[in-house]
């Protein structure tokens, strides 16, 4: 008896162990940082001025705002998106779901670099997007070097990877709601579209609490895809709290200051997860 | 009433094409772009068709990266990844799902609540702790640290917690080890749900940026998006071989996911469902 109650410590421990090294004493450690300041590793204690001083760093303003900027026009955007091709995807009259499925959700797979890349070069000046505005006959659009459109290419690109991805999530959840509901819905003679605000959406509320969630902590974290699509820039323009994190830890050396930082993006996480399950009240 | 189907089955198909070949034109431009010399992708009117210069990107390609050492990086760090992870989070996600333990509740919360923690927060301490190890530069600085992946205990114990307890307290009964029954009753029958794991820790590792970005410091250690990186931020950039890297490191995770897709998006389902 007494060996069986060791079992399930057992299975649990090799995670546990890895866990608390690389996972639990980092976050605590980080936190410590957090009020120490100094080069490389010369820290000292100096309570809360890396916090005073963060009120006073205009660049990490500019990153704050820019960040914020994204998450409100993105997620937005990308979750209705998603939404409405997980919905027509579910519609009956269709074949071929599958192939459709993979299609949209390909994107996905890709590394967050290498579409970076792609769509860099697709949005240069000269690059295909603007030869086929060209050919329409408008003017051709400074994708990356004008400080909205490369806020609105960023927006573009992540647009482009993670639609299909919070698609799934949705046709998921779109399995679970009664065929009933429509078909009563039908026979009242509501409109498709009236049924999708008036049944799709309410029935999917947790299941949009969920992928909003997701997609807020990804996009206070964003990083790879400004760092290779426009690099922060034009001056500063799409500089997120993820890069200015990068840049003051390993190019400046600044650990203290960085941690910091970091726990600004661990607090603002708290508090939009916080207020979104506020927003939508009630369950789980 | 009978037309009024079609017309609208014709506009569904049209919308959903269009956005089909919108989510698969970067794909397409990335292939033509590798087979083109770095010109053409900007010519007027651009080369919508595959060129033939795919050998000469390649071989400058492989003369600024080294493609063979890179893949080989990427792989090995991936494969390997993928294996020890999924070895330890199913056990914990067995042991979460099947067991009654002191601590059981508060571990797994804690687990879950580390979802919440963004990534950057233990970044600088995992780099001092890799640097005082002397491990900076080396494979486990990338392998080690997410082998315990909350998100992959979350979706294997909720697969996990679908399996009959019956059937494991019948194998005690019939006096078989705790190994042998994880082994050999429970593993078996969680192949799809092993499956959609695995796929999700392979995909999180080959396509991971930021760490090792930090972590690896030498050419000869690079991993595909960190090469690629530094290949795109070149003053003169080749966008021939540019984009005959991202062709290079995207098709075998295409491959990898269309063999195993079926099993991925019905683990996917399972595990947002519940």
């Amino acid at each position: 008896m007494k060996q069986k109650t060791l079992v399930p410590y057992m299975f649990v421990g090799p995670a546990v162990i890895l866990f608390s090294i690389f996972m639990a004493y980092p976050i605590i450690y980080s936190l410590i940082l957090s009020f120490q300041s100094g080069q490389g590793s010369n820290l000292e204690f100096t309570g809360f001025d890396n916090f005073q001083r963060l009120l006073s760093d205009d660049i990490f303003i500019t990153a704050l705002k820019n960040t914020f900027i994204l998450l409100i026009v993105q997620v937005p955007i990308m979750i209705f998106l998603a939404l409405i091709i997980a919905n027509l995807l579910n519609s009956a009259l269709l074949k071929f779901k599958g192939v459709f499925r993979v299609s949209f959700f390909l994107p996905a797979v890709t590394s967050l670099v290498a579409y970076s890349i792609i769509f860099s070069i697709m949005l240069m000046n000269d690059g295909v997007v603007n030869q086929v505005i060209a050919a329409v006959g408008l003017d051709r659009i400074p994708w990356l070097s004008d400080p909205f459109w490369a806020k609105a290419s960023l927006v573009i690109a992540m647009t482009w990877r993670w639609v299909g991805y919070n698609m799934v999530i949705f046709l998921a959840g779109l399995q679970n709601i009664p065929e009933e509901l429509y078909e009563a819905a039908s026979m009242d003679g509501a409109s498709k579209i009236r049924q999708f605000f008036s049944i799709t959406i309410p029935n999917l509320k947790p299941v949009i609490l969920f992928t909003t969630i997701l997609s807020t902590i990804g996009t206070l974290q964003l990083f790879d895809e400004p760092f290779v699509l426009t690099n922060g820039g034009p001056s500063d323009a799409t500089l997120t709290i993820g890069m200015y994190l990068y840049q003051t830890g390993f190019r400046f050396f600044d650990f203290g200051y960085a941690s910091t930082i970091a726990y600004v993006i661990v607090i603002l996480i708290a508090v939009m997860t916080f207020i979104q399950f506020k927003v939508t009240g009630d369950q789980e | 009433m009978k037309k009024n189907k079609t017309t609208k089955r014709i506009l569904l198909y049209i919308a959903l094409i269009i956005g089909a070949l919108v989510s698969l034109f970067p794909f397409y431009w990335a292939a033509i772009g590798a087979t083109n010399t770095s010109g053409s992708m900007f010519s007027q009117p651009p080369t919508l068709l595959p060129g033939s210069m795919l050998m000469e990107n390649i071989r400058n390609l492989n003369e600024s990266i080294g493609i063979g050492r890179v893949m080989f990086n990427s792989l090995f760090i991936a494969v390997t990844y993928t294996v020890l992870a999924l070895f330890i989070c199913t056990m914990a996600a067995y042991a979460f799902a099947k067991f009654d333990f002191k601590g059981r509740n508060i571990i797994f919360t804690i687990f879950l609540l580390s979802m919440m923690v963004p990534y950057h927060a233990t970044i600088i301490p995992l780099f001092k702790m890799m640097a005082a190890l002397n491990w900076l530069n080396t494979y486990q600085a990338v392998i080690l640290p997410n082998l315990a992946y909350p998100f992959a205990i979350f979706l294997m114990r909720q697969n996990l917690l679908a399996f009959p307890t019956s059937l494991i307290e019948a194998a005690r009964i019939d006096g078989a080890g705790e190994w042998k029954i994880f082994f050999r009753i429970v593993l078996p029958s969680m192949k799809p749900a092993l499956a959609a794991t695995a796929i999700f820790l392979f995909l999180y590792q080959w396509n991971s940026f930021l760490w090792p970005l930090i972590a690896l410091s030498t050419t000869d250690m690079y991993t595909f998006p960190v090469a690629l990186s530094t290949l795109f931020g070149l003053s003169r950039i080749d966008y021939g071989q540019v984009m005959a890297g991202v062709t290079i490191a995207t098709i075998p995770i295409i491959i990898f996911f269309l063999l195993l897709q079926r099993q991925f998006i019905s683990g996917m389902l399972g595990s947002a469902v519940k």
